[in-house]
C-alpha cells in the first residue's frame, strides 16, 4: 500500500489529541478530543479551525484564462469580478460532474481550489486542454476558520478582514507571510479560507487556536456541518454520474452559460445539461428528514411505499444532525417522487422506516452577504 | 464484572446478566446518537446482532456475548443514546439476559485480563 501523505500540520494534529484516519491520501484528524458532536456545535457557535491542505491549490496564468477555463466549466468565469471567488464544477460529455471546485479572479491570474481526491486529475484535465500555464500550488497549506467568531479572530492577525464579504477574495500581508484570503468555507457559517506558506502554517494555526473561541475540527464534524447546510460532497452526492440540474445545483450556471446567453454553452455536456433546463432530469436530488431517531445513511435504498419491491433513489449522505439534533439525509430519488413534504421509506437494516422530503439547508446558512 | 473481546461487559444480578460496552469501546465509538435495542423475551445465540448503536459518522453492532434469553432491554436509551457515553458500565446497559448456561461466564475475560487486551 501506498503510504499516506501528511499536511504540514500533522505534528500539530497529533500534539492536539487527533485521532487520524486516512482520507484521499492523506492522513488526516477525522476528529480531537472534544468529539464530532462538540466540535459541529462548538463551530456553529463560535469558531472551529479545519486542515484543509490536501485540497488542491492551482493557479491559472494568461489573459484569457477566464475564457479557457469557461470551456471546462459552465460558469461565468469570464464577468466575475476581480476580488471575487464563484462556486463552479468541471463537467464532463455526458453532463456528468468531475468536480467541484472554487474560482477567484485575483487579476492577472485565476486561483483556483479543488477537492483532494480529483486534484491529481483536475491539474491533468486543466492541463491537457487549456492553452495556458497551469501552476500547481505545492508549497502552501490552507486552513479553514469557520463560525460567527471567526471575523473576530482572524481581525487579530488580519484587521481589515472585517470589510471582506461572502466569496470576496484578497491578499493580505501578515506576520505569517502573504495571506490568500477568501471570506467561504463549506459548513454553511460564515468564515473564512486563508492558504498560506508551508514553513508559516503551524504558526499561523497555533495563533488562531490560541484564540479562546477556536477549537480545532476534523473531518467528521466536517462532514456532519457541510450536509446539514445541504452542501453536497464530491464522491457522495455528486459525481460523474449526476448532472448539475439533477443535484439542484442550476444556481452556479450563470445566465450567460445558459441558452440564448452572451456565451451559452461551450463546456462538455452542454447539450445534456441545457436541455435539462427545458427538458427537466429524471432524477432529483433530495434533503431527508427520517421521522424517528435511526439515521439514513449513504446506501440506504428509498421508496415511494412502505412495501414497495421497487427502490426510487438511494441516499448520499446521512448522519445525524448535532444542531438540528435528528438525523438528516440527502439523496436522489425519481424526479415524480422528489415533492416536498411527501413522505418516502427508507429500509434500514430490513425495516422500511418513514422519512419526509423536505427542502435543505436543514439549518440557517449564516453567511456574510 | 466480566469482558468479551467484542468489549462489552456483563454484570450478574440475581438469575440474569445485565450487558453493556466498557468505557473503552464508548470512547472508541464517539458521540452516540442511536441505539436499536432488540425485542425482549428474545432467545439468542453467541454472535447473534442484537444491538444496532450508532455514532454521529457510523453504525456498529452488538453481538450476543453468550447464548441465552434477552428478558428486559434498556428502553432509556431510546431517547437518551448519550447515556452510553456518560455512564457505560451503568445507567447506558442494553439488555438484560438469562443465559442458557451460566457457567459460560466464567470463560470470559476478567477485568485485569479485558485491561491487558485494551492496553
Amino acid at each position: 500500500m501506498e503510504s499516506l501523505k501528511t499536511t504540514s500540520l500533522h505534528e500539530l494534529h497529533l500534539k492536539l489529541g487527533a485521532k487520524m484516519v486516512p482520507f484521499a491520501g492523506y492522513d488526516m484528524p477525522v476528529q480531537y478530543p472534544a468529539g464530532v458532536m462538540k466540535e459541529h456545535l462548538h463551530t456553529r457557535a463560535k469558531a472551529g479551525l479545519f486542515d484543509v491542505s490536501h485540497m488542491g491549490q492551482v493557479i491559472l496564468h494568461n489573459p484569457d484564462a477566464a475564457l479557457q477555463l469557461e470551456s471546462l466549466v459552465p460558469v461565468d468565469v469570464a464577468t466575475l469580478p476581480e476580488g471575487r471567488q464563484r462556486y463552479g464544477f468541471f463537467t464532463n460529455e455526458t453532463g456528468g460532474i468531475l468536480d467541484d471546485i472554487m474560482i477567484a479572479n485575483r487579476g492577472d491570474h485565476l486561483f483556483v481550489v479543488v477537492n483532494a481526491g480529483c486534484k491529481d486529475a483536475d491539474i491533468a484535465h486543466m492541463e491537457r486542454n487549456l492553452k495556458c500555464k497551469v501552476e500547481t500550488i505545492s508549497n502552501r497549506s490552507l486552513l479553514a476558520l469557520q463560525g460567527p467568531a471567526s471575523e473576530a479572530v482572524l481581525s487579530t492577525i488580519v484587521p481589515d478582514v472585517a470589510d471582506m464579504r461572502f466569496m470576496d477574495v484578497r491578499i493580505s500581508p501578515s506576520k505569517f507571510g502573504e495571506l490568500w484570503i477568501s471570506r467561504s468555507g463549506y459548513t454553511g457559517e460564515d468564515g473564512f479560507e486563508i492558504s498560506v506558506e508551508d514553513e508559516q502554517a503551524v504558526a499561523l494555526a497555533e495563533a488562531l487556536l490560541a484564540h479562546e473561541d477556536v477549537l480545532p475540527i476534523g473531518l467528521g464534524a466536517r462532514d456532519s456541518l457541510r450536509l446539514e447546510s445541504g452542501l453536497c460532497l464530491y464522491g457522495n452526492d455528486i459525481d460523474e454520474t449526476t448532472s448539475p440540474l439533477e443535484a439542484g445545483l442550476q444556481w452556479a450556471i450563470q445566465k450567460a452559460r445558459r441558452k440564448d446567453g452572451a456565451r451559452a454553452g461551450g463546456f462538455p455536456g452542454a447539450e445534456h445539461i441545457l436541455a435539462q433546463f427545458d427538458k427537466g432530469v429524471k432524477k432529483q436530488r433530495i434533503g431527508l428528514l427520517p421521522e424517528g431517531r435511526a439515521p439514513m445513511r449513504a446506501g440506504t435504498n428509498l421508496y415511494a411505499h412502505e412495501n414497495d419491491e421497487t427502490p426510487i433513489g438511494q441516499v448520499t449522505s446521512g448522519a445525524f444532525g448535532p444542531t438540528v439534533e435528528r438525523p438528516v439525509s440527502m439523496g436522489y430519488v425519481s424526479a415524480e417522487h422528489s415533492d416536498v413534504d411527501a413522505i418516502i421509506f427508507g429500509d434500514v437494516r430490513g425495516k422500511r422506516l418513514p422519512a419526509r422530503i423536505c427542502a435543505m439547508p436543514f439549518t440557517p446558512l449564516n453567511f456574510k452577504r | 464484572m466480566k469482558f468479551t473481546e467484542e468489549h462489552e461487559w456483563l454484570r450478574v444480578e440475581g438469575d440474569l446478566v445485565v450487558v453493556g460496552i466498557t468505557a473503552y469501546a464508548a470512547e472508541q465509538l464517539g458521540d452516540i446518537v442511536f441505539v436499536e435495542l432488540p425485542d425482549a423475551d428474545n432467545d439468542v445465540s453467541k454472535g447473534d446482532d442484537v444491538v444496532v448503536i450508532e455514532s454521529v459518522k457510523v453504525a456498529s453492532d452488538i453481538l450476543a456475548p453468550l447464548d441465552g434469553t434477552i428478558v428486559e432491554v434498556n428502553d432509556k436509551l431510546g431517547d437518551d443514546p448519550a447515556l452510553v457515553n456518560s455512564d457505560p458500565l451503568g445507567d447506558g446497559w442494553f439488555f438484560k439476559m438469562k443465559l442458557k448456561d451460566a457457567s459460560e461466564m466464567d470463560a470470559l475475560m476478567d477485568e485485569t485480563a479485558y485491561n491487558a487486551m485494551i492496553a
